[in-house]
């Protein structure tokens, strides 16, 4: 198909190799400067990346085939940011992007339990991506300052995306909550399964303690009340309550980790181990 | 029209979509998609048909609310200027350094 107005132009060549590939990444080829900053680079690659193969998921399973494009492309901003991070945390010891999606197992990952969470419903999803998406925006806006040149890079390629998918998220939260009955029932059910798992996003931890007092990281404290801030005004046109009654322990960053996810890594990795090396 | 959900085989409404390439250029259809309101409807239009970088600008249209000239009226709406040369401007000589005529 050629673009509107474009018809003499010719179309840029698409090839799925390693080489045109790995020029899409963000960040390049740097080695991160130490240890503490290539464990913060795999937790965040892990959150985006789990994010990302949950919402592919949903790929001809939407409401309307729109919305099945919607959410894939999303899915695949996630995998863009998954492989960027994972392919710098990967380079101070050696590691493939590869290596660390399919080779670790379980109790290695450092994905925070929210993004673990089922698809459930399609409102179920929303909630999940209004969290998640609110969350990346506020971290990446600020990491996009990082001392660390890759993870700048990266935030600031990621924070373009994300702005869309909170978009996104916010549009139907508000759609969903003043729709029908049944669909206001389901949004207000999800906010208050998915809610419980927000608290972990903001919890610090000795490594970013660490790596935010030289600038690299950014406190997870910190984007608490801008988070807060923003959900509270979506919230507000929608009529919902933001749910405060309970919230779950996490442990993601630590490597503990609820069912959901032992069900994702086994989707994700049967075909890599079954034919370790194969390409296509 | 009935109450959203009210049906188990409803769809969204259809919406045209009209693309701007790049600045000078004017808004083409590109297609067409279902949403639920035009809101959404420019979103989907986003993520179907700028995403190989095609656009600078995109309009929907219910499409609904476009009139259509008659297909099968073609001849009387279409085919009465043949024969009328004197309708092209055809006759004048250019004159000479002016461009773009």
């Amino acid at each position: 198909m050629s673009a509107p107005g474009q018809a003499s132009a010719p179309e840029p060549r698409v090839t799925v190799d390693e080489i045109a590939l790995s020029a899409e990444l963000a960040g390049g080829d740097a080695r991160p400067a130490s240890a503490e900053i290539a464990e913060y680079a795999l937790w965040l690659g892990d959150d985006a990346l789990i994010l990302a193969q949950q919402l592919s998921a949903w790929i001809s399973r939407a409401p309307e085939l729109e919305e099945d494009v919607a959410l894939g492309n999303i899915a695949l901003d996630l995998l863009g940011h998954a492989r960027s991070l994972l392919h710098y945390a990967g380079a101070w010891d050696g590691r493939s992007e590869d290596d660390l999606a399919y080779w670790r197992d379980e109790p290695e990952f450092r994905s925070a339990w929210l993004f673990e969470q089922p698809n459930g419903d399609f409102a179920q999803t929303i909630a999940r991506q209004l969290a998640a998406s609110v969350y990346w925006f506020e971290l990446y806006s600020r990491l996009q300052d990082s001392a660390d040149p890759t993870l700048a890079a990266v935030s600031a390629k990621a924070v373009k995306e994300v702005e869309y998918h909170r978009d996104h998220a916010v549009q139907w939260t508000l759609r969903l909550a003043g729709g029908t009955d049944e669909s206001r029932r389901r949004m207000l059910r999800a906010v208050a399964d998915v809610w419980p798992y927000v608290g972990e996003l903001f919890r610090d931890e000795p490594l970013t303690d660490a790596l935010a007092g030289g600038g690299v990281a950014v406190r997870p404290s910190a984007l608490r009340e801008p988070f807060d801030a923003v959900i509270a005004a979506v919230f507000a046109e929608a009529g919902i309550e933001t749910p405060t009654a309970f919230a779950s322990a996490g442990g993601g960053r630590r490597g503990s980790h609820a069912a959901p996810l032992g069900f994702i890594l086994a989707e994700m990795q049967v075909l890599a181990r079954a034919h370790p090396g194969a390409t296509w | 029209m009935s109450a959203p959900g009210g049906s188990d085989r409803e769809t969204w409404p259809l919406f045209e979509v009209f693309v701007r390439a790049a600045r000078g250029l004017s808004h083409v259809h590109a297609g067409s998609l279902h949403a639920p309101d035009a809101e959404m409807a420019l979103r989907n239009a986003r993520d179907l048909y700028t995403r190989r970088g095609e656009g600078t600008s995109v309009w929907v249209v219910p499409a609904d609310a476009i009139t259509t000239s008659d297909p099968d009226a073609k001849g009387a709406f279409f085919e009465s200027p043949a024969g009328k040369n004197y309708r092209h401007a055809r006759y004048y000589t250019a004159s000479e350094g002016v461009p773009h005529l």
